[in-house]
């Protein structure tokens, strides 16, 4: 069963069609990567599947109920959460703070008025941090932390979403090496209840974690199918390179 | 947006603060407290009057910087709940009763009233739009107590409103009066601090620094910015009831936009999202502009202008950046 359903999903910039009549499925506790070359749409799509671009036409599903009305935030208490392609954080916060402002608002209570000590709230929040590999850096300003470091927190407070649905973009633009590879160590490790869609453009990474792949070109899904589909299809090579080789393609 | 500021040490300096630090800032406010309680013995009472006038005016900042440092919504019409506070507890003063607390209450209450009829329209925006749209709401409301003139006086003002009375006795003199405002003004500030440090205040500091990212973590933002706009209101409208209080007159002025700049002016002096910054910041405008500005020939709003200039240039973080210890925000 799809617990993310996107059917006929369209968006248009003036005379651009960015996304066009795209339907996807992801399987509950699917890996599944959005890819494509460059202006291929796959960051609007994301917007739109989150919320944070209304869709021209079509509908989101999220676990069998139609959300495509709904706001960002709403989609997010429904379990859809996400983190974005360019660390967007909290310029004033340290790291335990900025996950605790996620945590807070999906810890079940409502939010105090009055200031009070939130144990449940600090704890989850410092193990998120350590779960992403950022103990020892709790307080430490975000200002301070490095880009690679920034991008472990944004993971860190995606999760504190209680997401069912994860969807990263672009996940390991701009990492080092070493944070990739810890990065990869991170989300193969996430419990399989979590389904996770993201957007890659590092083809290694994709085959390294995906089990499902979708191919977009020119706003519409040119090919979606396994790992294995997608590298062999000349379609999603031309859509890359042009005619070309393969090889040229997946740097194996 | 806040920008991203340098790092002070190299691989980020603790941002929480040390309890020696909080124990320091404790000790200071009670000593502020006690020197503020013990000013009518040692002020004549001009002096005593425009501290009182001092207070009013840093709980009305406060309030503003709730709006303006914490949440991040710089407001240009904050003066109309003021007013919105002060003419109800005129009214209420003059024509039901001048016993305490009623007219603190029905001052907050309307302030609060005046925000969530007119701070919806404001919710949707940020950054310049907000500040045109709450410039827009002022002045409206500024023209409705000028006109409205069976209720607020018109341009008169509402005149001739009693002293507050507290267990049937009238406050007479200046110094009960300033001892009333401050203690007032003292509940007033704990609640706008209270909010600041509360789960929820950490929400609207998210806001401030990042409203998108804060939808996208489940944060109803709109919510939020309408709580927040029509607490600041409340409080606001509170000052307001001081104002009536202290000076027993309202007119269209007080709330006009001469006073939320002079608020907002209060606020970016002091550093704003510090609160207690914004009191140093009211301070220093209400003391120029009234205390110092007659003896300038009434070139106050001159020398507050190049203050500004000064602080804008020299004191990034206004008078809070200026502190001897760090702690952050």
């Amino acid at each position: 069963m799809s617990v993310l359903k996107c059917v006929g999903l369209s968006r248009s910039f003036g005379a651009l069609a960015a996304v066009s009549e795209v339907d996807l499925a992801v399987g509950a506790g699917a890996r599944h990567a959005l890819i494509g070359p460059n202006g291929a749409g796959k960051s609007t799509l994301f917007k739109l599947v989150t919320g944070t671009m209304k869709a021209h036409a079509g509908s989101v599903e999220l676990a069998g109920r139609d959300v495509t009305g709904l706001s960002e935030a709403k989609r997010c208490r429904l379990g859809m959460s996400q983190t974005l392609q360019h660390a967007s954080l909290f310029a004033s916060m340290t790291a335990a703070e900025t996950v605790a402002l996620a945590a807070q608002r999906h810890g079940g209570g409502r939010i105090s008025l009055v200031p009070r000590k939130q144990p449940a709230v600090a704890e989850r929040a410092a193990e998120l941090l350590a779960d992403v590999g950022l103990d020892g850096r709790e307080h430490v300003a975000v200002a301070s932390l490095s880009h690679g470091e920034r991008k472990q927190l944004e993971v860190a407070l995606a999760l504190a979403c209680r997401p069912t649905v994860l969807l990263l973009d672009e996940p390991a633009a701009g990492m080092s090496p070493a944070e990739r590879a810890r990065l990869v160590e991170l989300l193969a490790g996430l419990p399989a209840e979590i389904t996770v869609l993201f957007v890659e453009h590092d083809l290694d990474l994709v085959f390294a974690l995906a089990d499902s792949v979708t191919v977009l070109h020119l706003g519409k899904v040119l090919l979606s199918g396994t790992p294995a589909e997608v590298r062999a299809s000349d379609a999603v090579r031309e859509a890359y390179l042009g005619a070309g080789r393969r090889e040229e393609l997946f740097l194996a | 947006m806040t920008a991203i500021e340098a790092p002070t040490v190299p691989g980020g300096a603790p941002a929480s603060a040390p309890r020696v630090t909080r124990a320091r800032t404790g000790i200071i406010a009670v000593a502020v407290l006690v020197v503020l309680a013990a000013a009518p013995f040692m002020l004549a009472p001009f002096a005593t009057t425009t501290l009182t006038r001092v207070l009013v005016f840093a709980l009305f900042a406060v309030s503003l910087d709730l709006l303006v440092g914490v949440t991040g919504l710089p407001s240009l019409g904050h003066a109309a709940y003021l007013g919105a506070g002060a003419y109800a507890a005129g009214w209420v003063s003059i024509n039901v009763t001048a016993e305490a607390p009623v007219p603190l209450l029905v001052g907050a209450g309307f302030g609060a009233l005046a925000a969530a009829l007119t701070g919806w329209v404001t919710v949707r925006s940020h950054g310049v739009f907000f500040l045109m749209l709450t410039l827009a709401i002022g002045e409206t409301l500024q023209q409705l107590a000028d006109t409205w003139e069976t209720v607020t006086g018109g341009a008169n003002g509402l005149t001739g409103i009693p002293a507050v009375r507290l267990a049937g006795t009238p406050l007479a003199n200046a110094g009960f009066t300033y001892w009333y405002v401050l203690a007032v003004g003292v509940i007033g500030f704990a609640l706008v601090v209270m909010v600041a440090r509360s789960p929820f205040g950490a929400a609207l500091r998210g806001i401030r620094d990042n409203e998108p990212r804060m939808r996208a973590l489940g944060y109803s933002t709109a919510r939020y910015k309408y709580a927040v706009i029509v607490m600041a209101g409340a409080v606001a409208g509170l000052a307001g009831a001081l104002l009536v209080a202290q000076q027993r007159l309202v007119t269209p002025a007080d709330m006009g936009f001469a006073t939320a700049s002079f608020a907002l002016l209060a606020v970016i002096i002091g550093g704003a999202g510090s609160l207690w910054g914004a009191c140093l910041g009211a301070a220093l405008v209400i003391i120029i502009r009234d205390a110092l500005g007659p003896s300038l020939d009434g070139h106050g709003t001159l020398v507050l202008g190049i203050v500004f200039v000064l602080v804008v240039y020299l004191l990034p973080r206004g008078a809070a950046g200026l502190r001897i210890y760090r702690r952050r925000r």
